[in-house]
């Protein structure tokens, strides 16, 4: 159960004053139960590279296949693969069209076929599961607040039940506390339903606490792939194509640099803090 | 899809026709197109021509766009070739066949007629390939000005105008991303009978007028906030000046108007019917 890039190359209007090479050449495997990291800048073709992912975009040269099988096969079945590898989009709020929440929820398991009892089962489930409080189910989706209507919208994609689950940018425009609260809702999916996750982000603070590896896009190139305290030791790097490590990091860093003993590869604020004390009191 | 359709699109590039003042633009097209109406003959078309051909290459536009442009009037110039063709009467008869019957002057009516069409699109694609839309609407409502003292209301007018056309590409990529994200929740656009698919764009058609009202509502906050109220009094950053190169351009306009006049009158040049 994995998903592979193999050489994805994809450039929008070919042969038009608009032509832009969107990805070039990237290559990746990400195995089952994964909880990956996709960072980059504004523009560097993160949100392109996720819609390869389940066959929103086709490369215009190179491969991507499922559990194996190209998904450029003919005959591939295209909306099997949809209700597998669930996509997130970014402001998912921004789709909700039904009457009411329940009912909205229900789109995806509807048009996966299932009867009319079967669809509210799974979608009560899945609004248990992002944590939505049950009072609402029957109000307007649109009558909710920012982060309850991403609730709602995440919860109309893992009401497909797929096997992976891919979320661009997902706390875009939410206070801090509704960003903490939807990332610890998504951490505590990953552990509850051992589904792989793919969190995409500009924000490396947002990620590092959550994912055990990290892809780095920047303009349409992979540039780094690894676990959080591997890909941080690049925070130079990092720098110069406009991201940030943690700020855990700078900390770690400059405490080593000026002959505390410390680690540097810490990536959590506990983390370092354990650091820190262990070298003190050592 | 919809992205295809090139007429009434800008085209950027850097070019003389380009950095042109979009009242030039606006007047010579239309210079352009009544000196096509008003003209009938083979040596008058040769001038067209040659002038059309002149402006295309000098836009830096690829003609292939442009021709691109001609596939939604198609139908249109078809309807108009044919009914010319059978219905106008005059000259030798030249086919005869069942009910219908082609005579000279038919023929030469629906040459004409096509060719006109074709230039009339082709040049007021260049116009707008060449002007971007912000650019149109200055040069409309700076033409327009005088009506304001009918009380006609220019200013707004443009206003809404270039709003409009701005809305154009986002309301598209909004369109797109919703697609998408239905289609990742299994929606299905293609498949069904008429009633299923119209019954399938409610998905879309739903958020794209939320979001529609969304942005209309934000922009006129954002209007409001830096004291937006109408064109009265209002001064431009960039206003519109005639430079050299305009007046030059003008003086081609006119100059052409002339030739294809003198031309049509003078040169005895015929070929067949034409």
């Amino acid at each position: 159960m994995s998903i592979a890039l193999e050489h994805v190359n994809y450039i929008y209007s070919p042969g038009t004053a608009y032509e832009k090479h969107a990805l070039k050449d990237v290559s990746f495997e990400i195995g089952q139960g994964q909880f990956v990291g996709i960072i980059g800048h504004t523009g560097s073709g993160k949100s392109t590279l996720i819609q390869h992912l389940n066959g929103l975009a086709k490369a215009t040269s190179g491969d991507v296949s499922y559990n194996g099988e190209s998904i450029y096969a003919e005959g591939y079945d295209m909306r099997k693969l949809r209700s597998q590898v669930g996509l997130v989009f970014q402001y998912p709020e921004h789709q909700l069209f039904e009457v009411d929440v329940l009912s909205d929820v229900c789109f995806g398991p509807k048009n996966q076929g299932f009867s009319q009892e079967e669809c509210e089962k799974r979608a009560r489930e899945a609004l248990g599961l992002v944590g939505f409080p049950e009072k609402y189910y029957r109000q307007s989706p649109f009558e909710l607040s920012g982060g309850q209507k991403r609730r709602v919208a995440i919860a109309g994609i893992l009401a497909m039940h797929p096997k992976v689950l891919i979320l661009d940018e997902p706390t875009a425009g939410l206070d801090p506390k509704g960003r903490d609260e939807i990332l610890d809702q998504i951490e505590h999916l990953h552990k509850e339903t051992g589904m792989t996750v793919i969190l995409v982000s500009h924000s490396m603070e947002d990620i590092a606490r959550y994912v055990e590896r990290i892809i780095v896009m920047n303009r349409g190139q992979k540039m780094l792939d690894g676990a959080p305290a591997e890909v941080f030791q690049h925070y130079r790097e990092l720098e110069k194509v406009g991201l940030a490590a943690p700020q855990v990091t700078y900390i770690m860093h400059d405490l080593k640099e000026r002959g505390f003993d410390v680690p540097a590869d810490a990536t959590t604020i506990e983390e370092a803090a354990d650091e820190i004390m262990r070298s003190f009191h050592g | 899809m919809v992205r295809d359709i090139t007429i009434g699109q800008y085209y950027p590039t850097e070019s003389f026709i380009h950095r042109l003042d979009p009242r030039v633009k606006i007047v010579c097209t239309l210079l352009f197109i009544v000196s096509l109406f008003i003209q009938n003959s083979l040596p008058g078309y040769v001038v067209a021509t040659i002038f059309l051909a002149a402006v295309i290459k000098m836009s830096k536009v690829p003609v292939g766009f442009i021709v691109k442009g001609l596939k939604p009037i198609v139908i249109l110039l078809l309807f108009t070739v044919v009914m010319n063709l059978f219905l106008t009467r005059g000259g030798a008869e030249l086919v005869q066949f069942w009910i219908f019957t082609i005579t000279e002057s038919g023929l030469k009516t629906s040459v004409f007629m096509a060719v006109r069409l074709i230039y009339l699109v082709m040049g007021s694609s260049i116009m707008t390939f060449t002007t971007s839309p912000n650019g149109l609407t200055d040069g409309l409502e700076k033409l327009l000005h005088p009506l304001n003292r009918v009380n006609v209301p220019v200013h707004e007018v443009a206003m809404m105008m270039s709003i409009a056309l701005r809305f154009i590409p986002i309301l598209l990529e909004e369109t797109d991303k919703i697609m998408k994200a239905q289609q990742a929740r299994g929606a299905d656009f293609e498949t069904g009978n008429i009633i299923q698919r119209a019954k399938s764009m409610i998905p879309i058609l739903v958020p794209l007028f939320v979001s529609a009202f969304r942005r209309a509502n934000d922009l006129a906050m954002a209007m409001e906030a830096r004291c937006y109220h109408g064109g009265e009094g209002r001064t431009r950053m960039k206003p519109l000046k005639y430079k050299r190169e305009d007046r030059l351009a003008y003086a081609v306009t006119v100059f052409y108007l002339v030739l294809i006049f003198a031309v049509g009158r003078f040169v005895p040049l015929r070929l067949w019917i034409f």
